[in-house]
């Protein structure tokens, strides 16, 4: 072997605390490296190009970075090596920052000899590197996007403006999601529908947009590029290839239920169109409500339609898609009412939240755009909004900041008092956070120009009184209890996932975090990718965030898809498992213990084999194999055991 | 019969004597065995705060240890008893070091497996509502009563999961079914003024009376409680106010409701002591009952 051993100083983060001078004379006399040398900032260009240079002139066929971790620059340092000629796969890294100087920099003498000791392992682990090479996967040319609200929606387009089909999949009957819901839009207090339309419109009649709605995604099996989705669609009892969505079944149908998308502010009739604009306009049947399926007689729609579309006989049926990549954009719920006992047990009908205001608001929601209380119809006077119910609460909700409530909230009291101008807002909040273009100055108009009076501080309880609300709160700046007798109060609570989220990750094999929101590869420098090659995320399906935020996440997501689409073939780290089949006994243990399908069973030969491209190279079932056939490429037993051996050595 | 390790705890033998003496009937009455604990000594009236001093879980340690041999529930009745004694039970689950270290001093291997209930839990699980409300022989629906929690029944929840302690039932659904009028009202669970009675008297004065008020105001003719605490503080805020007019409103505990409903022989209520008396009340309430039973 001739390996070289580059450390790097990373500025003082690791020479400030590890003698990089004495790490460079003790690694010079390991066997088999031929060059040591250091430099301030390896992974800049002048660093890059030190490296290459050194690989060509030392005609080196081992390479040691010792840097950061190689979660951090691994790839970078692997390309590196690679053109310089060098097998990228006998590149290792030995992490000298994350785990040796930084939380070692109160003992430089211990972090220096920890530091060679990193580095030794990584030598052994390039004697043992066998010379890989990547291997290629074809793709199919097709996306699929899960959730078709102004995330899914935008990435879909953008997919779809760029050449490539896309498969739009959406549970509810419509598209548009939770902007479809909302009055005006912060900052500018432009009109969603009339931003969003558009949109919606477009989705609906774009050629390389197939929109499956009323469906949802039930199985995902293969890998990047190669994805096979199962799609459920959903008996709408409506045959929409004749429907022309005249409306008269929704006119006449006896049958009312609490509508989803008034948030329970109204009813509709069990076969219905959500909203006017909606898109596709075709009606659903609700089975759970039409007195067709629950007392098995009335028909009247099927009476009415002109055409003959209604059709209580239809069923589910199961569609199966080719993508390549697919796009998660599954969007959020807001923490239910009824968990926030002390602002109302869930009880009271005056006590709502952020979405029910939103229709309240609408002009096309169940009071056409006056502000009129649930419980009454009164026009209240006095509103109360409480920010971050649910959010930032340890003890009872979730530890994370909802991002958007700050901005919607100041929203909807500066609506509020455009519609009612004698009436007055009142807001609790813990801090206002309003980064964002615009933004901070559209709260400073509420509070300064519109009247709208913010206070500091917590509401411990909402309680109703004859038909008022009474609220108590604490004013923090002046150190004051506040009892307010309100007629309405407003929950600004916390954004939660979509139900079913973890359910689809686990379709998908990527991973959610403890609330359920979907993991990105990185939180900055792959911020909508997920953990699992060939998946993006886009949205709050990732975390909370508004419109604009989720537009532009949703295009990068785009960008990153169409970057995947536009190759013949995309290659795979060939650090995967390998088995030998002289040893194999046909166990299947391997099979259990991969978490990606990657090993099966040849019953034939009565061996187990791996799915290349399948096989992340996590290294499970190389542990599980109880005779050592299977063994991870680049990480044998030996090699490993020679790497502790030099540590300890 | 049902039987039950149970722990009375100081003021159960002193200030709140009907406390204990009505749920004992009470329990009878229903088929539940209430056996009090040998040689019980103080709960430690107050749970300490301070992680690096476990004295003071010395006597609630012990007695948790000695509930244990008798049985694997302890019944409480007091809502300081039963906070201390959850909570420090907490402690012996959670705590292996602090566990071990009290252990050591009092001479026992208890691990924190026995579950401390309050007797409004063995009312709701054992006894059930239902059935409660088909002994009850004499109704009490004319009677508009306020149920008051206060502090030590309900928190911390996460240690003590009694009940939604920002939105608790058991004391409306017990009351329920004894045929009450339950007067809801937002003070339910706010402090009474708690120890501050000793030293700030106003204080305590203040926060009780807001108590009283929330519910004499949505029209509750009584206020009942587990804590004799909360009990004196309610009681001893309406001297001189309301009481003097007639307006006041007697604060009783809810065994001596129950025992009234159950038709048990007065001597176990020991009404005695209160600023407010209960007495009058609840005369006119039990004969009219009586009659509407009849």
């Amino acid at each position: 072997m001739r390996a070289g051993v580059f450390v790097c100083w990373c500025g003082l983060n690791i020479g400030g605390v590890v003698d990089v001078p004495k790490v460079i004379e003790e690694i010079s006399s390991c066997p088999g490296v031929v060059r040591a040398v250091d430099y301030r900032y390896m992974c800049s260009d002048p660093g890059q190009q030190l490296i290459r240079d050194v690989i060509r002139e030392a005609r080196l066929d081992g390479v040691v970075i010792a840097a950061c971790s190689p979660g951090m620059h691994e790839s970078t340092f692997r390309a590196v090596a690679g053109s310089a000629g060098a097998n990228p796969f006998r590149c290792e890294i030995a992490n000298i920052r994350e785990q040796c100087s930084w939380p070692h920099q109160d003992e430089p003498g211990e972090a220096t000899r920890k530091a060679v000791e990193l580095i030794r392992a990584a030598i052994e682990k390039v004697r043992g590197d066998e010379a890989l090479l990547a291997l290629s996967i074809p793709v199919t040319r097709r996306a699929l996007v899960i959730g078709a609200g102004i995330a899914g929606m935008q990435a879909a387009l953008d997919i779809a403006d760029a050449g490539c089909e896309v498969v739009l999949v959406e549970r509810l009957p419509f598209i548009g999601g939770h902007m479809a819901q909302l009055s005006e839009t912060f900052p500018t207090l432009d009109c969603s529908q009339c931003i969003l339309t558009p949109k919606t419109s477009e989705v609906g009649r774009h050629t390389r947009i197939k929109l499956l709605v009323n469906s949802e995604v039930e199985g995902v099996s293969g890998y990047v590029g190669n994805f096979t989705v199962k799609i459920r669609k959903r008996a709408a009892y409506v045959n929409w290839d004749i429907c022309t969505g005249c409306g008269a079944c929704t006119e006449k149908c006896p049958a009312r239920v609490r509508s989803g998308f008034e948030r329970g502010l109204a009813t509709e009739p069990a076969i219905s169109i959500a909203f006017p604009q909606a898109v596709p306009h075709k009606p659903v049947i609700r089975p759970d409500a039409c007195r067709h399926f629950t007392r098995a007689r009335c028909g009247v729609c099927e009476k009415v339609c002109p055409v003959g579309a209604i059709d209580f006989g239809q069923q589910d049926t199961l569609v199966e898609e080719k993508v390549g990549a697919i796009v998660v954009a599954t969007g959020y719920e807001l923490h239910p009412k009824a968990k926030v006992g002390e602002y109302g047990y869930g009880t009271y009908p005056d006590v709502i939240d952020g979405l029910e205001f939103e229709r309240l608001n609408s002009a096309s929601g169940p009071t056409q755009g006056a502000i009129r209380r649930p419980s009454d119809g009164k026009v209240p006077k006095e509103v109360v909004f409480i920010q971050c119910v649910g959010s930032r609460d340890q003890e009872n909700g979730y530890p994370y900041c909802s991002k958007i409530c700050c901005m919607y909230t100041a929203k909807h009291a500066r609506l509020y008092k455009h519609k009612v101008p004698d009436g007055q807002p009142y807001v609790f909040y813990m801090d206002v956070r309003a980064g964002g273009k615009g933004y901070e100055e559209f709260v400073q108009h509420a509070m300064e120009k519109e009247g709208v009076l913010y206070l500091r501080g917590r509401v411990s309880r909402v309680f109703q009184d004859g038909d008022s609300l009474v609220v108590f709160g604490v004013d923090t700046l002046s150190g004051k209890k506040v009892e307010i007798r309100a007629d309405m109060v407003v929950l600004a609570t916390a954004i939660v996932p979509s139900s079913g989220a973890k359910e689809l990750a686990r379709l998908l094999k990527t991973s959610t975090d403890e609330y359920g929101f979907f993991s990105e590869a990185h939180p900055k420098l792959r911020p909508v990718e997920s953990l699992t090659r060939g998946i993006y995320i886009a949205g709050c399906a990732q975390a909370p965030k508004d419109i604009p935020e989720t537009v532009t996440q949703a295009g990068s997501a785009a960008a990153k898809v169409l970057a995947l689409l536009s190759a013949q073939e995309i290659s795979h780290s060939p650090i995967v498992a390998a088995v030998d089949e002289e040893l194999c006994s046909g166990c299947g243990l391997c099979v259990e213990a991969c978490a990606y399908e990657a090993r099966t069973l040849d019953l034939r030969r009565r061996v187990a084999v791996v799915n290349d491209v399948l096989c992340e190279g996590c290294g499970a079932c190389a542990v599980a194999c109880p005779n050592g056939a299977t063994r991870q490429k680049n990480m044998a037993r030996g090699q490993v055991i020679s790497m502790i051996d030099a540590m300890m050595g | 019969m049902l039987r039950y390790p149970y722990f009375p705890g100081c003021t159960l033998r002193a200030k709140a004597k009907g406390f204990d003496a009505s749920a004992l009937a009470s329990a009878r009455a229903l088929g539940v065995e209430l056996q009090e604990l040998e040689n019980w000594q103080c709960c430690g009236a107050t749970f300490p705060l301070q992680a690096d001093n476990s004295f003071p879980l010395v006597s609630p340690g012990r007695t948790l240890a000695a509930a244990r041999k008798k049985g694997d529930k302890l019944i409480t009745l007091c809502s300081a008893c039963y906070n201390v004694l959850k909570r420090t039970n907490h402690v012996f689950r959670t705590h292996r070091d602090r566990r071990d270290k009290v252990n050591a001093f009092i001479e026992e291997e208890y691990t924190g497996d026995l579950e401390v209930m309050h007797f409004l839990e063995v009312l709701r699980d054992d006894v059930g509502f239902e059935a409660l409300a088909r002994k009850v022989r004499i109704s009490l629906h004319d009677l508009a009563v306020a149920p008051y929690y206060g502090c030590l029944l309900l928190r911390p929840p996460k240690e003590l999961r009694f009940d939604d302690a920002e939105a608790p039932r058991i004391m409306e659904d017990f009351l329920l079914a004894l045929g009450c009028k339950v007067i809801d009202h937002p003070y339910k669970i706010e402090c009474c003024g708690s120890y501050v009675a000793l030293e700030a008297g106003d204080l305590a004065t203040s926060a009780s009376r807001l108590v009283v008020e929330s519910a004499r105001s949505r029209g509750a003719r009584m206020i009942v409680t587990s804590c004799p605490l909360c009990q004196y503080n309610l009681d001893v805020a309406q001297r001189g106010t309301a009481g003097a007019n007639g307006r006041g409103l007697p604060v009783i505990y809810f065994t001596q409701l129950l025992a009234m409903a159950l038709e048990l022989p007065e001597e176990v209520l020991y009404f005695h002591g209160h600023v407010i008396p209960p007495g009058p009340l609840l005369r006119s309430i039990e004969v009219r009952g009586s009659e509407s039973i009849a």
